[in-house]
C-alpha cells in the first residue's frame, strides 16, 4: 500500500497497471491524454508487461480491443468525447460478442460548439450499447473502481465490457491524496482472466456471425440477462473489495450521504457528488433536512435501490449533466421511472454542461426550489 | 482439386456464396496456403455474410468479424494478444473486399502497416460494393456501370480510375505486396505462403470476378479472370521490400475489348471509352516495366 498525492488520470493508469492488461490499444484525446502517456511510460520503462498498440484512431482502438479480447487476453483503453463517439459503432460489437474489457472515460462534452470541458454527454449517449458504466467521484474511487470493474466484467455470468467514467479536468487533472494498493494484493483479488470462448487454433470458433430475425432477439435477451446479473455483482465485488482494502462507496451501486431523517435529497454522478456533499452539509447546518443519493452504477441502473433510498423523501432533486435534446435529462427520466407511483415528488435540473461550474450555491438553490414545489430548470 | 495443393478444405462447402463467386475460390485456396494454425479476421461484406449465418459457419479455423472497416485494426489486436500469449507462430489474416480495403477500412490498414503488425491483409478485389448491391468503390474500374455510377444518358459509368492500393501499401515499407488471381490458384497459393512467411504487414490482392455485379455468366468467372491478366487489365506482380517484379509477363496482350465484352457492366462503352481504358492499361504496364527494370524501390 502506497499513499501518495496523485493526479486522477495517473491514478487510473496506476489502477489499470495493477490489473495487468495484456493489450492496450490507445489513442490520445483531451482530457484523457495523461492516461495513455502514463501507460506508455510504464511500458517503455519496463514496468508493465503489455502490448501498447498506437492506433491511428479511437475507432481502431476499440476494434483492436475487440480483437485482443477475443483472442483471450485482458484489455484496457481510455478515451473521451469525440473519441468515444468515434468508437460508438464498435461499442455494441464488443458487448454483443460478450467480450470483457475496461475503458476509462474522462467525460467531456460533444461538439458543437467544440469544447474540451466536462459534462456527461459522451458516456450517457453511449449508455444503451451494452457496457457497464460506473462513475467515480474521487481519485481514490477511480483506482478502486477500475480494479473492481475488471472483476465484474470478467465474471462468466456477465462477460460484458465496462466504462469507468470520471469527470474530465474536474477530476482527471486534479491531484488528490490516494492509496495505491499493492500488486500482490490486487493479484489475489483479481486473478488472471479466464476467457470462456476465445480464438484458438486448437478449438476453432466463429465470433461475430450474422444473426437472422429467428436468433437475434435471443442474443439481446442474453445481454440483458447478463446486465441484470451484473447489478448485484457490482455490489458483491464492491463489498469484497471493501473488506480486503478497507474502502467503500455506499453499497457499490449508490452511496447515501446524510440520508438519515432527510425530507429532500439531491442525486448526482461523478464530481458533482462531492460538491453536493458540501451543499448538504451547509443546508443541514441551516436546518434543512436534506441528503444526497450519489449514483455510482448507471448501467445497469439500480432502480430498486434508488426507490428504497428515496422512500421517505418528500422530494428528490435530480441533477443531470447532459440533456437528451427534445426531452429532458436522461438520469431524470431513469429516476422518475424508478420512482413511478411512489408518490415522491421529483424535480429536475440541467447543470454543468460544457464545463460550467456546478457550485454548492447552485445545488442549494435547486434544493430550495424543490422544497418550494418547483419542477426544476437550468442551473446556468 | 488442383494438383499439388493440400486436399484439406478449411473453407467448408455449403456456404451461401452465389454461383461462380470468385471470392469464394480465392478464400478456399488462401486457406490451403495458410493451414490450420491460422486466425482469420474478416471485414463486413459478402464473404462474411455468406460464411457465417448463425448457427452455421464455413470456417474450420478460428474466425472473427467485428465491423466493415476493422479487419486490419481487429487483426492488430489479435496479433498483439498472440504475441503476449507466446503464440507468435499463428498466422493472422485480415480479409476484406475492395470496399473494406480501398475505402472505409483504408485508414485502419495504413495504421496497421505503419505499426508493422505481423498480419497478411488479403483483399478480394471485385471492383464494387457487391454485398450492398453493386455500388461504386474506389476500386471500380473506369467506365464500369455500378448502381451509383450507372451508365446514364449523360454520364457513361464511373469517371475515375482505380486507386493504386498495392503501391500505396508498398510505400508503407511493407516487405511483401502481391497481386494474384483466381485463374491461377498455384500462383495465388505461393504468394499467400510468401505473405504469411514474411514478417511484418503484407498485402495480397486477389482478382475475384463477381458474376452478380459484373453481369457475367457464372461459369465464366475463371476465364474472365484469366482474360483480365491476358489483356494486362489486371497485372500480376510482387513488390518485395519495395522492389517491383512482374510475375506474369504478358508479352502479347489481347486488346481490352476482349475482357470488357465478357461483362454487362461495360456493355455501354463506346469505342472512345474503350480507347481510354486501353491507354490507361498500357500506361500502367509501362510504368510497372520501368519500375521493374530500374529496380526502383518505394
Amino acid at each position: 500500500m502506497t499513499e501518495m498525492v496523485v493526479e486522477a488520470s495517473m491514478a487510473l493508469a496506476l489502477g489499470a497497471k495493477l490489473c495487468r492488461p495484456k493489450v492496450c490499444p490507445m489513442y490520445p484525446i483531451t482530457p484523457s491524454t495523461h492516461i495513455p502517456e502514463k501507460i506508455s511510460e510504464f511500458i517503455f520503462n519496463g514496468e508493465m508487461d503489455t502490448e501498447m498498440i498506437h492506433v491511428e484512431s479511437e475507432h481502431s482502438a476499440m476494434a483492436a480491443m475487440i480483437g485482443a479480447a477475443a483472442t483471450g487476453v485482458r484489455t484496457y483503453t481510455a478515451t473521451a468525447s469525440q473519441g468515444l463517439a468515434l468508437m460508438f459503432e464498435l461499442l455494441p460489437v464488443m458487448s454483443g460478442n460478450r467480450l470483457p474489457g475496461v475503458m476509462s472515460v474522462a467525460n467531456r462534452t460533444l461538439s458543437a460548439p467544440i469544447s474540451i470541458w466536462n459534462d456527461h454527454s459522451d458516456s450517457i449517449s453511449a449508455r444503451d450499447q451494452g457496457w457497464i458504466q460506473l462513475y467515480a467521484e474521487s481519485t481514490q474511487e477511480a483506482i478502486d473502481t477500475t480494479i473492481q470493474l475488471y472483476k465484474i466484467c470478467e465474471n462468466h455470468a456477465v462477460l460484458l465490457p465496462g466504462m469507468i467514467c470520471i469527470d474530465g479536468f474536474t477530476l482527471s487533472h486534479v491531484c488528490e491524496r490516494a492509496v495505491v494498493p499493492e500488486q500482490g494484493e490486487v493479484d489475489k483479488f483479481l486473478p488472471e482472466y479466464e476467457p470462456k470462448v476465445k480464438l484458438d487454433t486448437k478449438k476453432p470458433v466463429s465470433i461475430g456471425p450474422i444473426a437472422f430475425p429467428n436468433s437475434f432477439m435471443e442474443f439481446k435477451k442474453q445481454q440483458q440477462d447478463a446486465m441484470e446479473k451484473a447489478l448485484p455483482l457490482i455490489g458483491k465485488v464492491h463489498d469484497e473489495y471493501a473488506k480486503k482494502f478497507g474502502r467503500k462507496y455506499g453499497n457499490g451501486l449508490l452511496e447515501k450521504y446524510r440520508m438519515e431523517g432527510a425530507e429532500y435529497a439531491l442525486t448526482a454522478m461523478g464530481t458533482a457528488a462531492g460538491t453536493a456533499k458540501v451543499a448538504v452539509d451547509e443546508m443541514r447546518r441551516e436546518g434543512t433536512k436534506v441528503g444526497l443519493i450519489k449514483i455510482r452504477a448507471y448501467r445497469p441502473f439500480p432502480s430498486m435501490e434508488i426507490r428504497r433510498a428515496a422512500k421517505n423523501l418528500k422530494g428528490l432533486c435530480v441533477i443531470d449533466r447532459h440533456i437528451s435534446l427534445g426531452y429532458e435529462g436522461p438520469v431524470f427520466t431513469d429516476i422518475r421511472s424508478a420512482l413511478y407511483e411512489s408518490g415522491i415528488k421529483t424535480s429536475h435540473f440541467i447543470a454543468g454542461l460544457g464545463g460550467r461550474d456546478i457550485t454548492a450555491e447552485k445545488l442549494k438553490k435547486a434544493v430550495n426550489e424543490t422544497i418550494e414545489g418547483k419542477d426544476g430548470g437550468w442551473l446556468l | 482439386m488442383i494438383r499439388g495443393l493440400p486436399e484439406e478444405e478449411l473453407f467448408a462447402s455449403g456456404h451461401r456464396a452465389c454461383a461462380g463467386c470468385g471470392a469464394a475460390i480465392a478464400i478456399r485456396h488462401l486457406l490451403k496456403a495458410a493451414g490450420k494454425n491460422t486466425i482469420v479476421v474478416q471485414a463486413t461484406g459478402c464473404m462474411e455474410v455468406v460464411s457465417s449465418p448463425y448457427p452455421e459457419t464455413a470456417w474450420e479455423i478460428p474466425w472473427i468479424h467485428a465491423a466493415f472497416e476493422t479487419a486490419a485494426s481487429t487483426a492488430s489486436g489479435v496479433w498483439r494478444a498472440l504475441k503476449m500469449l507466446g503464440k507468435e507462430d499463428v498466422n493472422v489474416i485480415a480479409l476484406g473486399g475492395d470496399g473494406a480495403t480501398y475505402d472505409i477500412g483504408f485508414g485502419a490498414i495504413s495504421g496497421a502497416f505503419e505499426r508493422g503488425e505481423n498480419i497478411l491483409y488479403v483483399c478480394n478485389e471485385n471492383g464494387a460494393y457487391m454485398n450492398t448491391g453493386i455500388q461504386r468503390s474506389s476500386a471500380t474500374p473506369y467506365g464500369a456501370s455500378a448502381t451509383t455510377t450507372p451508365a446514364g444518358k449523360k454520364i457513361p459509368g464511373k469517371r475515375e480510375f482505380k486507386k493504386p492500393v498495392p503501391f500505396i501499401l508498398a510505400a508503407h515499407n511493407s516487405p511483401y505486396v502481391a497481386t494474384a488471381t483466381i485463374s491461377d490458384v498455384n500462383d495465388l497459393y505461393n504468394k499467400a505462403k510468401k505473405g504469411l512467411e514474411t514478417k511484418g504487414p503484407c498485402y495480397l490482392e486477389i482478382f475475384s470476378p463477381c458474376p452478380t455485379g459484373w453481369h457475367s455468366p457464372t461459369e465464366k468467372s475463371v476465364e474472365i479472370a484469366k482474360l483480365g491478366v491476358e489483356t494486362r487489365v489486371y497485372p500480376l506482380f510482387e513488390i518485395v521490400n519495395g522492389k517491383v517484379k512482374i510475375t506474369k509477363d504478358v508479352q502479347q496482350p489481347k486488346p481490352v475489348e476482349e475482357y470488357l465484352k465478357t461483362q454487362g457492366r461495360f456493355k455501354h462503352l463506346s469505342a472512345e471509352e474503350t480507347k481510354i481504358i486501353q491507354q490507361r492499361v498500357d500506361e500502367i504496364w509501362e510504368k510497372l516495366k520501368k519500375m521493374e527494370e530500374a529496380g526502383c524501390r518505394y
